[in-house]
């Protein structure tokens, strides 16, 4: 840290303050810097340099700071620490591990605390993959370390620019991150100790890889509103607008659970503690079927709640991103959630307001837009140096004010995203969850992966969108119907409108807090969605009415008892070969 | 270190600014003019200028008044002697007892509980209202804010909350209060012997309205505090929607870009760094928030409510006298129905919501003109008896009577197999013939 007794606090504005600063040529823009106030230093970020004039946003409380207080600059960017002994922290919007944090009384958090990222104790068994004299450049293998279940890859450092080469590296054998493991060489000569713990500045996309490719691979959520009608692709990106209470943290909670990514990253960005609390205390409990482990075992969890300092939650969401794209350099495939973004909009419509800028529509700032489309564009998938590939997907949950989707927030996301996941107030009204929309979402990947999705069923994406067809007529005829009655609508249209009820109730809608229900596997939904698609296309002969409800209903309740069973047990085959059987007849 | 400084350089809406140094953000001063003497916070410091919020307002204040810098934030009086007192929106006593000076002083506005900290909430509040207890319990350490247009009944129905729920200390944050209203939930605590475990800031309609933002932090402190040593605290607050109208009079008069409706941009973060204060605290007691937002214009898409929405877990609509069954909802429910509370809970009440739901739709149906059959008379039966027995608000009954009562009124009206319940739950709670 360079101290200097040159910079000095000139004005103090909720959590921005002004500095006055003879260094100014020397500071640099997101450089981080230390206020101190009574003994405490309180870390924070330079969003703004005009003349001597620094303005920095605090990442704590600034009660008790004075004019003239005194300023540290460290010369370093806001960074993550990246290495092994991620997976399964609980870090706050700094990276500081919750669990490590003194707490004032047993309860609060205290400001002022900063705790190294990574145990600096544990020992790694790392395994050389590397020689001296072999070429490396950023983002190259060095060798591993096995973390839970991963091959844990020692990346050089991902700012080297240019090729190096390897003068020593360790043999196999145990070290802690902060150990020199190798030396690297330039061709000017220049030497530089590698460790396993990296830093990274969190608001740079890192792009040590190959390539970037056109996400077209599936990444099964288990949701089948999702997976079937919208899917989601390894390293796309998708939003989740919806008004309060509508069940975008549900959806995320239960993707977080069965998503079949490597990696889940979690950010609870301004969002209630109690949802965090009820994350963390039960998903260490959670068996991930695919590992036999604990799902907190491929968790990260970023949390910086709605009461916690709000500079913070702007930094937390290119914490948690950061985190994934360095796992997905190991060539994991993660999914990042991040609930909500809209918190995160809005800290930087705080700190825009505070710096008296021009506000934009809803007093946002002119730069929402392109600070929304930067940060989805981290996302993707990319082809590594070791031409294993790696992808890092995005979901970003939305808040939009009144539940109207005309505000900046969720337009500029959907300028961005591939896939739209629009919750309705009238389905969460009618308890029709998840409340996805059938009628507003969309998903580009049905079209970019038809590819692999058609290796389900050659026809599988013209059912899908046969099906989305069906939703749109159904619609129309309910709305008629509403007006004139069902007297006023002919037996086929309200056959129609039964079978997209029934498409529905049977499997757009999907119970999260039941052991079955709530996750449906690639199997199962092939299978059951091939017998739904029979049913959308069987021509039923009714005489009347009353009789279509009677029969449909009947049928509907057998789909719907099916869904509860376990997927070709006993009870399940007794429903789906009477179902087969009604399918049968003309 | 105490400094004294006369040269108030401005005087805008209830914001002064002063000419001083050493002076901390956040910190407290006195403001003395030849009227009144005020208590006043800094709200932001720019060179030696400070600008101060004035919580009593800065009519009559003159800009050759005293400002005497305390050297500390905002603070307020804790220990056992608060219970049963009332202080007003400055933390001073207004039911003529005793100052409390010798009490410890605690900070308001403190640090927020480490998550890791938080237990998952597990206890169940009764209040004998069946709209809450059984269709969307109320569940130790929850933040719930009752949503009701102007003229509802919204103070009668929290005084009464806060009297049958099993709490240890009732806090009552009084936003703007009338001064009517001040006086029933004086009168209601009173009356139902509980107001040696109450403790009432109270910020009349008549006081300064800057006053009205320090309320729901003086309560909140003074909860906290007696959550960490073990107390069980019920908070209620009236009118949420007062404090933010306050919120927006500062940030106008401090000449910020306002993002909805004359509202600052940080509306979400103000309120929701109040209503996070509710907790479980792991190994010690908890904090439950039941609020009130009234709702302008009887609209929900409002900012005020709206962000409430995104802050709290659930709403109780309040509606013609009525806890409305749809839009009501507590978030928390699932985690007390049919762990804490009766195996038949969940179960009774979906059933019993969706055919008063049915019914709704039978009354919407007939006053389109459509044709009336016999299942709709049923229909409409089950909904007359639905609003009497459980909607209306003089009902007082235990979670246990309501549950029978559900099971009554279901077989009054329908055939076991249409209520959609599970048989092995019929065949124990049906009632006979
Ligand atoms: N899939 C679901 N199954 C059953 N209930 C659900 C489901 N999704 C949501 N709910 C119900 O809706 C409530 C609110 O859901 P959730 O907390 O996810 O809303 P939200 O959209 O995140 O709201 P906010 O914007 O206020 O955070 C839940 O507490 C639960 O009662
Ligand atoms: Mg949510």
């Amino acid at each position: 840290m360079t101290s200097t007794m040159d910079s000095r606090i000139v004005a103090v504005n909720g959590p921005l303050v002004t500095v006055e600063t003879v260094k100014a040529q020397e500071v640099m823009m997101n450089e981080v810097a230390y206020v101190l106030c009574n003994d405490v230093f309180l870390k924070s970020e330079i969003i703004r340099i005009r003349g001597r004039l620094v303005d920095m946003q605090v990442f704590e409380n600034t009660v008790g700071l004075k004019v003239g207080d005194r300023v540290d600059f460290t010369g370093s960017l806001l960074s993550a620490s990246l290495g092994p002994g991620i997976l399964g922290q609980i870090y706050d919007g700094l990276q500081n591990p919750l669990s490590k944090l003194e707490n004032d009384q047993g309860y609060f958090l205290r400001r002022g605390q900063y705790i190294s990222s990574l145990n600096e104790d544990r020992r790694w068994e790392f395994t050389p993959s590397v020689k001296p004299g072999d070429t490396v450049r950023a983002g190259y293998y060095l060798g591993s370390v096995p973390e839970g279940i991963f091959e844990h890859h020692i990346l050089t450092p991902l700012a080297l620019q240019g090729a190096w080469e390897v003068v020593d590296i360790n043999q196999q054998g145990a070290y802690t991150v902060t150990d020199r493991i190798a030396t690297l060489k330039n061709r000017e000569g220049v030497e530089v100790p590698i460790k396993m713990a990296q830093q990274w500045p969190v608001k740079l996309p890192v792009r040590a890889y190959k390539e970037r490719l056109l996400p077209d691979r599936q990444l099964l959520t288990q949701c089948r509103l999702i997976d079937i009608f919208f899917p989601l692709a390894e390293g796309g990106t998708a939003c989740i607008p919806g008004p309060f209470g509508a069940g975008k943290t549900v959806l995320q909670q239960i993707v977080s659970r069965y998503a079949e990514a490597d990696i889940v990253i979690i950010v609870a960005c301004g969002e209630r503690a109690g949802e965090v609390v009820e994350t963390i205390r039960e998903l260490p409990l959670l068996e991930d079927p695919r590992t036999g482990k604990s799902l907190m075992d491929r968790t990260v969890i970023i949390c910086n709640t709605s009461s916690m300092p709000v500079a913070a939650r702007e930094a937390s969401i290119y914490t948690g991103v950061t985190l994934g794209e360095y796992y997905r350099q190991i060539g994991l495939k993660v999914l990042l959630l991040a609930d909500s973004t809209s918190r995160w909009a809005q800290a930087l419509r705080e700190s825009s307001a505070r710096l008296e800028e021009i506000p934009g529509e809803e007093a946002f700032p002119a730069y929402l837009e392109s600070r929304i489309a930067a940060l989805y564009e981290r996302a993707g998938v990319v082809r590594l140096y070791d031409d294993s590939t790696g992808s890092l997907t995005l979901i970003g949950n939305v808040s939009p004010a009144g539940g109207n989707f005309e505000e900046p927030v969720t337009q500029n996301t959907l300028k961005v995203v591939s896939a739209f996941y629009g919750l309705s107030r009238t389905r969460s009204d009618r308890r029709r969850y998840p409340a996805i929309d059938p009628l507003i979402s969309w998903s580009l990947y049905l079209k970019q992966m038809k590819e692999s999705l058609c290796e389900r069923h050659p026809e599988w994406v013209s059912w899908v969108e046969e099906t989305q067809n069906l939703f749109i007529q159904g619609n129309e005829i309910h709305q008629m119907m509403l007006v004139v009655g069902e007297e006023g609508v002919g037996i086929d249209d309200f056959v129609t409108y039964l079978k997209s009820e029934m498409v529905d109730v049977v499997c757009l809608q999907q119970d999260s807090y039941d052991a079955v229900d709530r996750a449906t596997g690639r199997d199962r939904q092939i299978s059951d969605f091939t017998l739904l698609i029979r049913m959308v296309h069987h021509r039923f002969d009714f005489e009347t009415k009353g009789e279509a409800r009677q029969e449909m209903t009947h049928l509907q309740n057998l789909f719907f008892q099916m869904k509860y069973c376990l997927f070709q047990g006993v009870e399940y085959m007794k429903y789906r070969t009477e179902i087969e059987s009604i399918l049968r007849k003309e | 270190m105490i400094i004294e400084y006369s040269r108030i350089t401005q005087i805008q809406g209830d914001i002064i600014s002063v000419i001083a140094s050493g002076v901390q953000y956040s910190e407290l001063a006195v403001v003395k003019s030849h009227m009144k003497t005020s208590l006043a916070q800094v709200i932001r410091l720019r060179g030696d200028e400070v600008f101060l919020q004035v919580f009593a307002g800065t009519r009559g204040v003159a800009t050759g008044d005293q400002v005497r810098f305390l050297g500390h934030p905002m603070q307020v009086p804790f220990g056992d002697a608060l219970l049963g007192r009332i202080f007003n929106g400055s933390g001073y006593p207004i039911d003529g007892g005793p100052e409390l000076k010798v009490l410890p002083r605690l900070e308001i506005n403190g640090p927020s509980v480490n998550p890791v900290m938080r237990v998952i909430p597990r206890g169940f509040i009764e209040t004998r209202v069946p709209m809450i207890d059984m269709f969307n319990p109320l569940v130790e350490s929850q933040k719930l804010p009752i949503f009701a247009a102007a003229g509802e009944p919204y103070n009668e129905l929290l005084a009464r909350i806060g009297i049958c729920a099993d709490a240890d200390i009732v806090i009552l944050g009084g936003i703007g209060l009338k001064h009517d209203e001040y006086l029933k939930f004086r009168r209601a605590f009173e009356e139902s012997g509980i107001s040696s475990r109450t403790i009432m800031f109270v910020h009349t309609a008549s006081d300064p309205v800057v006053e009205r933002l320090l309320v729901p932090d003086l309560a909140l402190a003074v909860a906290e505090q007696f959550g960490v040593k073990g107390k069980r605290v019920l908070v209620l607050l009236t009118d949420m929607t007062a404090f933010a109208d306050a919120m927006k009079e500062i940030a106008i008069s401090m000449d910020q870009v306002p993002s909805n409706l004359g509202y600052p941009g940080s509306l979400y973060s103000d309120l929701a760094s109040r209503y996070e204060k509710a907790v479980d605290f792991e190994g010690a007691g908890s904090i439950t928030i039941l609020a009130v937002t009234t709702m302008p214009g009887d609209d929900v898409t409002h900012p005020v409510p709206d962000n409430t929405g995104y802050i709290t877990e659930g709403q109780f609509y309040l509606k013609k006298g009525v806890i409305e069954p749809f839009g009501s909802l507590s978030r928390l429910k699932q985690l007390v129905i049919g762990k804490v509370t009766r195996q038949d809970h969940g179960h009774i009440m979906n059933s019993m919501i969706r055919l008063f739901a049915k019914g709704r739709e039978v009354e919407q149906k007939l006053a389109m003109g459509f044709e009336r059959t016999a299942d709709d008379e049923r229909y409409l039966r089950y909904g007359k008896l639905f609003y009497e027995r459980f909607m209306d608000l003089k009902v007082n009954m235990g979670l246990d009577e309501a549950l029978d009562l559900g099971w009554y009124t279901l077989a009054e009206c329908f055939r076991p197999d249409e209520v959609g319940i599970k048989q092995e739950l019929i065949d124990k709670h049906w009632p006979r013939a």
